[in-house]
C-alpha cells in the first residue's frame, strides 16, 4: 500500500479535476470529416477555377483518372493512419496504411509522364507546386487541429501522416485543374512539393501536436 | 454517489497482490478446472473491471475515477519494470502515465479493450524515461562505492586459470575412446544437432546419445580428479 501512498496526492488532484468528456469519434469517421473538407475544397475548385470539357478530357485517360483517384485514396489512408496514430493501444503498423494507394498514386503518375510533353508545359511546373503547397495549407490546419484532439505518443509520426494526407488531397485537387497530364518535370515537382509539405508537418505539427496532450514531460517525448 | 457505481466497492481487490479471485470465477473454475481458464477469466474479471471505471471516469464519476487510478498504479508500475525500468524511476513513470492517461482520457473508445490502451502509454512513458536515463551522464559521488565497484574486465591471473582449465579438458578429450570423442565433439562443441551428427558420423541417434552421455561421466570424474571442481 505504500506505492500507493506515494502517489495518493496526485490521484487526489487528477481525480479532483475531473471533468466529463465524450469519447472521441472513431478514426474512421475522424478522417471521413477531414476527407470531406477536401471534397468542399475540390467542389469549390470545380465551380471557381477548373475547365470541365478540359477535365472530361484529361479524366478520359486511365492512368491520369487513376493517379488522381490513388492521391485521394492515399489522402484518406494517411487521414485514418494518422487518426489510429493518435489512440494509444493500436498497431503501429497501420502508420503503413497509405502505402498501397500511394504506390497507385506514384505509378500511374509514372506512368502517365512518358507520354510527350505538350508546348509550354514545363513554364508551367513552378506554378504546379506553389498549388500543391497553397492547397496543403489549410488542409494541414485541419488536420493538425483534429489531431491535436488525440492522444499522440509518437507525435512526429502522426504528423507526418496528417502532412501526407494534406499533400495527398492537395494532389488530388491539383489534377481537376492541372492544364495538361503531368510530364517527367511535373511529376519531379509534385514529389518535391510533396515531400516538403510532409517535411513541414514533420517539423511543425510534431511541435504543434507535442504539448498538446500526450507527449510527456515538456512535449519532447518521440521525434521519431 | 452510490458505491454500486464504484468500480472497486471494497477498495482494496484492485492490487494483484490482494487480488481475491472474482465469484464468477470460483463457480466456474472449481477445483478440477484448468489454471489457465481461472487465469483467464481473472483477467477478463480486471479489463472489465477497469474498463467499468473508465466509462463512469468519461461520464464524470470522481469516485470511480479514484479507484480505477489506483487500480492502474500496479499495472503501469509491472509495465514499466517489464521493460528494464530501475526501480528508482518507476514512481517517476507511474506519474508521467497517469498524468497522461488524465489528459487523453478522452481517445479510449468504449467499444474496445482498456489494459492494451494503459499498457500503451505506460510503455511509451517508459521508453521516454530510459532515454533520458541513457542521455543523463552515469556520475557517482559515493567514493566508496566508486572503490568498491566490481571491475568488469577479468581478474589478475584468470587468463592462466583459463588456459590451465583448457589444457587439463584437452588431455581429457584425447584420453576418451573415438566414438565418444566423436559425440563430444558433434554434439557438445560443434552444437549440431541428433540427426545432423547422425549423418555425419553414421551412428545411430540412440549410439550418440549414449556415447555422449558416457563420455561427459568420464570428462567428469578425470577433471574432479585433477582439477577439483569440473564444470562438465
Amino acid at each position: 500500500m505504500s506505492e500507493l501512498r506515494r502517489h495518493a496526492p496526485l490521484l487526489d488532484a487528477l481525480a479532483g479535476d475531473l471533468a466529463p468528456v465524450r469519447p472521441l469519434a472513431p478514426p474512421l469517421v475522424r478522417a471521413l470529416a477531414w476527407f470531406a473538407a477536401v471534397l468542399g475544397l475540390a467542389l469549390v475548385l470545380l465551380l471557381a477555377a477548373a475547365d470541365l470539357a478540359d477535365l472530361r478530357q484529361r479524366m478520359a485517360q486511365p492512368v491520369v483518372l487513376v493517379a488522381a483517384l490513388g492521391a485521394g485514396a492515399t489522402a484518406l489512408a494517411a487521414a485514418l493512419a494518422a487518426c489510429l496514430s493518435g489512440v494509444p493501444g493500436r498497431s503501429r503498423f497501420w502508420a503503413l496504411l497509405p502505402l498501397p494507394p500511394a504506390l497507385v498514386w506514384i505509378g500511374a503518375s509514372g506512368v502517365g509522364c512518358l507520354s510527350p510533353s505538350p508546348p509550354g508545359a514545363a513554364d508551367q511546373t513552378g506554378g504546379c507546386a506553389v498549388t500543391i503547397m497553397a492547397l496543403s495549407l489549410p488542409l494541414s490546419l485541419l488536420a493538425v487541429l483534429m489531431l491535436r484532439r488525440t492522444c499522440p505518443l509518437r507525435p512526429a509520426l502522426t504528423a507526418g501522416l496528417g502532412g501526407l494526407a494534406a499533400a495527398a488531397g492537395a494532389a488530388a485537387l491539383l489534377a481537376l485543374v492541372h492544364p495538361h497530364a503531368a510530364t517527367a518535370a511535373d511529376l519531379a515537382i509534385h514529389v518535391v512539393a510533396v515531400a516538403l509539405v510532409v517535411l513541414a508537418n514533420l517539423v511543425a505539427g510534431g511541435r504543434l501536436l507535442g504539448p498538446a496532450s500526450c507527449s510527456g514531460p515538456g512535449g519532447r517525448a518521440d521525434r521519431r | 454517489m452510490s458505491t454500486a457505481c464504484l468500480p472497486f466497492p471494497d477498495g482494496v481487490r484492485h492490487t494483484p497482490s490482494r487480488h481475491t479471485p472474482p465469484r464468477q470465477a470460483g463457480r466456474n473454475a472449481g477445483v478440477s478446472a484448468p489454471r489457465a481458464e481461472a487465469r483467464r477469466i481473472e483477467g477478463m474479471d480486471t479489463e472489465e473491471r477497469l474498463a467499468g471505471g473508465m466509462r463512469a471516469a468519461q461520464g464524470g464519476d470522481a469516485a470511480a475515477y479514484r479507484a480505477l487510478l489506483e487500480a492502474c498504479v500496479p499495472v503501469i508500475a509491472a509495465a514499466a519494470r517489464r521493460q528494464g525500468l530501475p526501480p528508482d524511476e518507476v514512481d517517476d513513470v507511474v506519474q508521467e502515465t497517469l498524468l497522461t492517461l488524465h489528459q487523453a482520457r478522452r481517445t479510449w473508445d468504449p467499444a474496445r479493450p482498456f489494459l492494451p490502451w494503459l499498457r500503451a502509454i505506460a510503455q511509451r512513458r517508459t521508453v521516454d524515461a530510459l532515454r533520458r536515463r541513457g542521455r543523463r551522464p552515469q556520475e557517482s559521488h559515493d567514493p566508496l562505492a566508486y572503490e568498491a565497484h566490481p571491475d568488469a574486465g577479468p581478474l589478475p591471473g584468470e587468463g592462466l586459470e583459463r588456459r590451465d582449465q583448457g589444457r587439463r579438458l584437452a588431455a581429457a578429450m584425447a584420453a576418451l575412446p573415438e566414438r565418444q570423442r566423436e559425440a563430444v565433439e558433434h554434439l557438445g562443441l560443434a552444437e549440431r544437432s541428433l540427426d545432423e551428427a547422425a549423418a555425419l558420423t553414421g551412428r545411430s541417434k540412440g549410439a550418440l546419445k549414449v556415447n555422449l552421455h558416457r563420455a561427459l561421466k568420464a570428462l567428469r570424474s578425470t577433471l574432479t580428479r585433477d582439477g577439483g571442481r569440473a564444470d562438465v
